[in-house]
């Protein structure tokens, strides 16, 4: 049973991570991320690890794989004309991708895998415990440092982000609070002095009617 | 038959040879290169939780975790500067990214 999800998984897996790097238009790459994400999630709770498997889905399928989306349609970009070359690369990409299979594989397929139980657990899975709740015994006291090194990863990344993107375009009405606040009578006010019989256009008047026309 | 480490290991290894593959492949579009070291990413998160689980130690789930987090993060600032390089230069191919000259 739990071999035929494996290999449900697994070979899902691998056949959409062929089509992200195979597909000619990337929304369907991205699509098919998705979906090798959500197989990859199916191999997790195999392994018994339920939270980081649904940590994926959210992280990457709720998250990062709409920032893919979103840029993908944002971006107006000629992907046929990207797309050249294509045969040409495949023969280098397939003989480095190939020797890094073979090296990989025949590690562990002459060397033999045997783990060598060494025992010496730096926490070892609990066995009356959730896998969530064994996760987050271990991460907020053991490792509540590294925790907070990735929130402050995941912060800097957020500020990063916006300050690459964030753009103040000239000519656009934008709302300036500070400037309203900082409004009183010496900026606001004028107080001219009309001859009678006579009229007098303000300058600041003059300057914004010629603005708007 | 039982499915040993070995065999979560050969998925990961078989992940990671089509994200190498991709970035080969792919060389001119960025957007697929970010999705292909996504992928080489995942491969390493497999590896780690299938040590975890047959060495009975949570730590190898505890890296995968902070793996995530760099990847999402590596995503969210790559993405944010191609989405500047385009607003700039109109496309986003590879080989017009010499401004630098580095």
């Amino acid at each position: 049973m739990t071999a035929g999800f494996f290999y449900l998984f697994s070979v899902l897996a691998v056949g959409s991570a062929a089509m992200v790097i195979l597909a000619k238009n990337p929304v369907h790459a991205v699509l098919f991320l998705i979906l090798t994400f959500f197989n990859a999630a199916g191999l997790f709770v195999l392994l018994g690890a339920e939270f980081l498997a649904m940590l994926l889905i959210v992280v990457y399928v709720g998250a990062v794989a709409v920032l893919f989306l979103f840029v993908v349609m944002m971006l107006d970009v000629d992907f046929a004309e990207l797309k050249a070359g294509f045969i040409k690369n495949a023969k280098v990409g397939a003989l480095v991708g190939g020797v890094v299979l073979a090296e990989l594989v025949a590690l562990f397929a002459f060397q033999g895998l045997t783990l060598a139980p060494a025992r010496t657990a730096a926490a070892a899975i609990p066995s009356d415990l959730s896998n969530t709740e064994a996760l987050g015994r271990l991460i907020y006291t053991k490792y509540v440092y590294f925790f907070q090194g990735a929130g402050m990863i995941l912060l800097v990344a957020m500020i990063g982000a916006i300050v690459l993107t964030l753009r103040h375009r000239e000519g656009v009405k934008r709302q300036s609070i500070s400037e309203q606040v900082a409004r009183g009578p010496a900026t606001a006010l004028e107080v001219i002095k009309v001859p009678s019989g006579g009229s007098v256009i303000p300058a600041a008047a003059k300057v914004s009617v010629r603005a708007a026309e | 038959m039982t499915i040993g480490l070995g065999h979560y290991l050969t998925v990961a290894a078989c992940l990671f040879t089509l994200g190498i593959f991709g970035i080969f492949l792919n060389r001119k579009n960025v957007i697929v290169i970010l999705m292909s070291i996504e992928l080489m990413l995942l491969a390493v998160n497999i590896n780690l939780v299938a040590f975890s689980h047959f060495n009975g130690d949570l730590v190898g789930q505890v890296f995968a975790l902070f793996i995530l987090t760099v990847a999402a993060a590596e995503a969210a600032i790559g993405l944010a500067i191609i989405v500047v390089y385009f607003r700039n230069r109109g496309s986003i191919a590879v080989e017009d990214i010499n401004m630098m000259k580095g």
